[in-house]
């Protein structure tokens, strides 16, 4: 196991392990509570498999009542909690702790309102995404954001992480698709916030809890705004001789005024895996290869298409292709969609990479990773959603081999300060978690992460709901209120008055 | 007598505020003051204005994203945008005609602060949809950042768009990066004459449930302002390629064929027409209490028909219903029965736009919270200004 440290464990919580078994199992009855060790094997990771953890025991609420106890419950015997949806995340959000409580949602799993007239479906927070669109699609319906684990992962993780997925540039994140939540607070307090009105009252507690991945409160409803499906939506798949080439096209694109539904990315390494796994029918003399996809009516897609077509050619495109039916178009995007696993059968283990960068930046990133890449004696291929800049190196490496683990987190985090440097960020949609957790400070400083840490503060002043993940240094709430105080000095005489 | 501060960069900024922590002495905050009619008064001795912390920081119309100061004029975001046929997608609204003052004299950050969007925004989304990135300078007068430049960014909590709708009582922001979208090629509005509110609303909800891309979505009762002089209209604006509007248009003459008269507003005038409504024209020229309802989209039309029968009013539906301006004719506050409309409506909030400064001090300007969400707010408050200097009172009690 890497070593991430997390925050030591509470002896007095170990020592009460029972009794707190005991006891929740008085809140939730039957075989929502699971202590044994054998049973609570598969909650000890989530999709970070690097990190291992077994909790304190695990909880299976299915009221929202229920939950509201569990969460006062710890409350009032200073009990940390780790809450957990699908375990999708990619980050170890959901790494257990030692001492913790592990409260898994996933018996939250019913849709509660299909509510077309309005555009809203209300849902508990352990549907799945896909689960969602497969409600209202016999209308015509979908629910937007679908990160790529959209099968399994949960809608509650997904406002934990403010989920994304290929269409974002074009349809929004989490955040941009969420009308209503009910939380409950670590004290057991049920709150409302929105409904299937637009823009919610007062403070927007709904952005941030959007992302939040689970340090502020537990989701226990949810309601979404649904969208009609566009008629049509055609691909187009663009080879480019050199990644230069492919990032002004992207560029181009985008400065005529042309929002596609989806931009993807890939550079040569990641094509040959993803060619060789899934025969999508790639071209294999290019270095970088787009897939364009645009939405809408026939008549505007078959435009758009065109002019992308004209844009990629004066790029200096070397290949083209147009898909010419539905089946065509998810040829395209099957390789695309497989590019992980494809890349996963050339190299033993991989790491990958989650930042995001100003599109204009991406042939220097590709040429500053390429000597990263040599420097670290590791190899890398990239596949990039360049519609919104964000960029998944998979960096391959051999855990049997030792030192290689550490030299691609290394190699990692080096990628990540890259993006940071060009203007970018550490985490476009997989969240901080523990995995970059460390990093944080090459993006924030002290004063930037303690105001956040305040507000982790407001919701959870004991700073029980899952510590150890997105800070790297655990403040206490009375600490992060000090404030040094110049008392008595005078108004600034050179600054302006009116 | 207090002072006016008037700061001119981030610096000077936060050392007015850091002064005004340690002497435990309330700031008024405002970016020009376009809409200080708007909301609870502030108590305080002091002001801080931020519309000398103006001018483009950045901005790269390929990316997308524009960074700007937070007291850049409006006008001077929308023009720059506008020579590189961009926009805010949420189209902000001026509201000199109802709340008085100079026309055009918002500032970014005022438009952030209170998450100000027009018609547009029931397809584009909100004005907090498209802020990316913060700068600020928090009540304790120290500068944060949050966010980024970049569209997908899961990096620590959200705290730009958590800025939004905070009336200047949490921090006082110093700039933004917001991303923005092309200008549509072409616009038009297709109209339906002489539907009943329940009709429209019911059209309304027809059209943005088809693939039609609907952008805007609004009625106005008859009689209400010239444009629907002799019939009620419901408008409906379609945005794109010129090919795209015409398939789409043609999609929305076939599913409400069932409503005959129809007719079709092209061009400037369909800007005109929307820009109006944005800016809240048809209340203009009238000092009398006007209201915004944010309720389900079908509950709109429910809402009207329930005030008509106890109240004179005057009103039109924005967001397919979901947004419902009233200007109650009568001099008594109305906030309590407004309230519970919507809350055995299917819930939503109102808060009162225009009013005489007794009738805000008066009535609960902005919607009521439950004793629960009160008290998170005010925790929140106070991590960001634990001696409650910003705009105390702007938004609540207490706030």
């Amino acid at each position: 196991m890497a070593a991430i440290a997390m925050p030591k464990p509470s002896q007095e919580t170990l020592k009460k392990r029972s009794k707190i078994v005991a006891d929740l199992q008085k809140i939730v009855r039957g075989e929502g509570v699971i202590c044994d060790e054998i049973e609570m094997r598969p909650y000890e990771t989530d999709a970070l498999t690097a990190y291992r953890q077994l909790p304190l025991v695990v909880v299976l609420p299915e009221t929202v009542d229920q939950v509201s106890q569990v969460l006062k419950y710890c409350y009032d015997n200073d009990v940390k909690v780790v809450p957990r949806g699908a375990g999708t995340s990619l980050s170890g959000g959901a790494l257990p702790l030692e001492d913790g409580v592990l409260l898994s949602m996933m018996k939250f799993n019913r849709i509660l309102e299909i509510d077309l007239e309005n555009r809203a479906v209300v849902t508990q927070p352990g549907v799945t995404n896909l689960g969602i669109t497969t409600a209202v699609q016999q209308d015509g319906f979908y629910y937007a954001p679908d990160p790529s684990s959209q099968i399994a992962c949960s809608i509650g993780g997904n406002i934990a992480e403010n989920s994304g997925g290929v269409h974002s540039l074009k349809y929004g994140l989490t955040t941009n698709n969420l009308l209503g939540l009910e939380i409950v607070l670590i004290t057991g307090e049920v709150i409302r916030l929105g409904g299937k009105h637009l823009d919610s009252e007062a403070y927007d507690l709904m952005a941030l809890l959007t992302g939040s991945e689970g340090l502020l409160a537990v989701v226990t409803e949810v309601t979404v705004r649904v969208l009609q499906k566009p008629e049509t939506a055609r691909a187009a798949l663009i080879g480019f001789p050199t990644s230069e080439e492919a990032g002004k096209c992207v560029a181009e694109i985008i400065g005529a005024g042309i929002i596609p539904g989806g931009m993807e990315l890939m550079d040569k390494l990641a094509i040959d895996a993803a060619e060789d796994f899934v025969h999508a029918g790639y071209p294999l003399d290019v270095d970088a290869l787009m897939i364009v996809e645009l939405d809408g009516p026939e008549a505007e897609v078959d435009d758009l298409l065109k002019r992308v077509s004209a844009i990629a050619e004066k790029n200096g495109s070397s290949y083209l292709r147009v898909s010419q039916s539905e089946e065509e178009r998810n040829t395209f995007w099957a390789g695309r969609k497989a590019a992980f696993p494809a890349v996963g059968r050339i190299s033993p283990d991989y790491l990958c990479m989650d930042g995001t960068i100003p599109r204009a930046a991406l042939p220097q990133v590709l040429q500053e990773m390429q000597e990263l890449s040599e420097k670290h004696g590791l190899r890398v291929a990239n596949v990039f959603h360049a519609g919104d800049g964000n960029l998944h190196p998979l960096i391959l490496y051999d855990a049997n081999k030792p030192g290689e683990l550490a030299a691609a987190e290394a190699f990692g985090a080096d990628i990540l300060r890259l993006c940071v440097k060009v203007g970018g960020v550490l985490t476009g949609e997989h969240g901080v978690g523990i995995e970059k957790r460390d990093l944080m400070p090459e993006m924030y400083s002290e004063d930037d992460l303690k105001q956040q840490q305040r507000v982790k503060c407001a919701f959870d002043e004991k700073q029980l709901l899952n510590p150890g993940k997105m800070f790297p240094v655990l403040h206490r709430c009375a600490e992060l209120g000090f404030m040094h105080v110049h008392q008595g000095q005078l108004p600034f005489p050179d600054i302006p008055r009116f | 007598m207090g002072e006016g501060f008037h700061p001119t960069t981030a610096d000077e900024l936060e050392a007015v505020v850091k002064w005004a922590s340690a002497e435990r002495t309330p700031l008024e905050v405002i970016g020009s003051g376009s809409k200080c009619n708007w909301g609870r008064a502030v108590q305080s001795a002091h002001t801080l204005r931020v519309d000398g912390i103006s001018g483009v920081i950045d901005y790269e119309p390929a990316e997308l994203v524009l960074t700007v100061k937070a007291g850049t004029p409006l006008t001077d975001v929308q023009t720059l945008l506008k020579e590189h046929n961009q926009e805010l997608p949420f189209e902000p609204a001026d509201l000199s005609a109802v709340l008085g003052g100079p026309n055009q004299a918002g500032t970014i950050g005022g438009v952030l602060a209170t998450n100000l969007s027009g018609p547009r925004r029931l397809k584009a989304g909100a004005a907090r949809d498209h802020v990316l990135g913060l700068e600020a300078v928090s009540g304790r007068g120290e500068i944060f950042k949050a966010g980024g430049r970049v569209v997908k960014n899961v990096t620590g909590y959200d705290l730009s768009r958590g800025f939004c709708s905070s009336w200047g009582t949490l921090a006082v922001a110093t700039s933004f990066s917001i991303k923005v979208l092309p200008r549509a090629a072409k616009e038009c509005t297709f109209v339906l004459l002489g539907l009943t509110p329940q009709e429209a609303s019911s059209a309304m909800s027809e059209a943005m449930g088809s693939s039609a891309e609907v952008s805007s979505a609004a009625h106005l009762p008859k009689g209400f302002c010239p444009l629907s002089q002799e019939h009620s209209i419901t408008l409906l604006r379609l945005e794109g390629i010129p090919v795209s509007i015409d398939y789409r248009l043609n999609k929305l003459r076939s599913i409400l064929k069932r409503f005959p008269s129809q007719e079709l507003i092209e061009g400037q005038a369909s800007r005109k027409t929307w820009g109006d409504l944005r800016d809240l024209i048809p209340f203009a020229g009238s000092d009398k209490p006007l209201w915004k309802l944010s309720v389900s989209p079908t509950a709109g039309q429910q809402m009207i028909a329930e005030l008509e029968k106890r109240f004179a009013i005057r009103w039109m539906m924005d967001w397919a219903g979901g947004l419902v301006w009233v200007e109650m004719q009568g001099e008594e506050p109305h906030d309590v029965p407004l309230r519970r409309l919507i809350a055995e409506n299917g819930g939503g909030h109102a808060t009162l736009l225009r009013a005489s400064a007794e009738l805000r001090t008066s009535v609960d300007v902005f919607q009521p919270l439950p004793e629960t969400l009160m008290g998170l707010s005010k925790r929140l408050k106070a991590q960001f200004d634990p001696h409650n200097i910003l705009n105390p009172g702007r938004m609540y009690a207490g706030i």
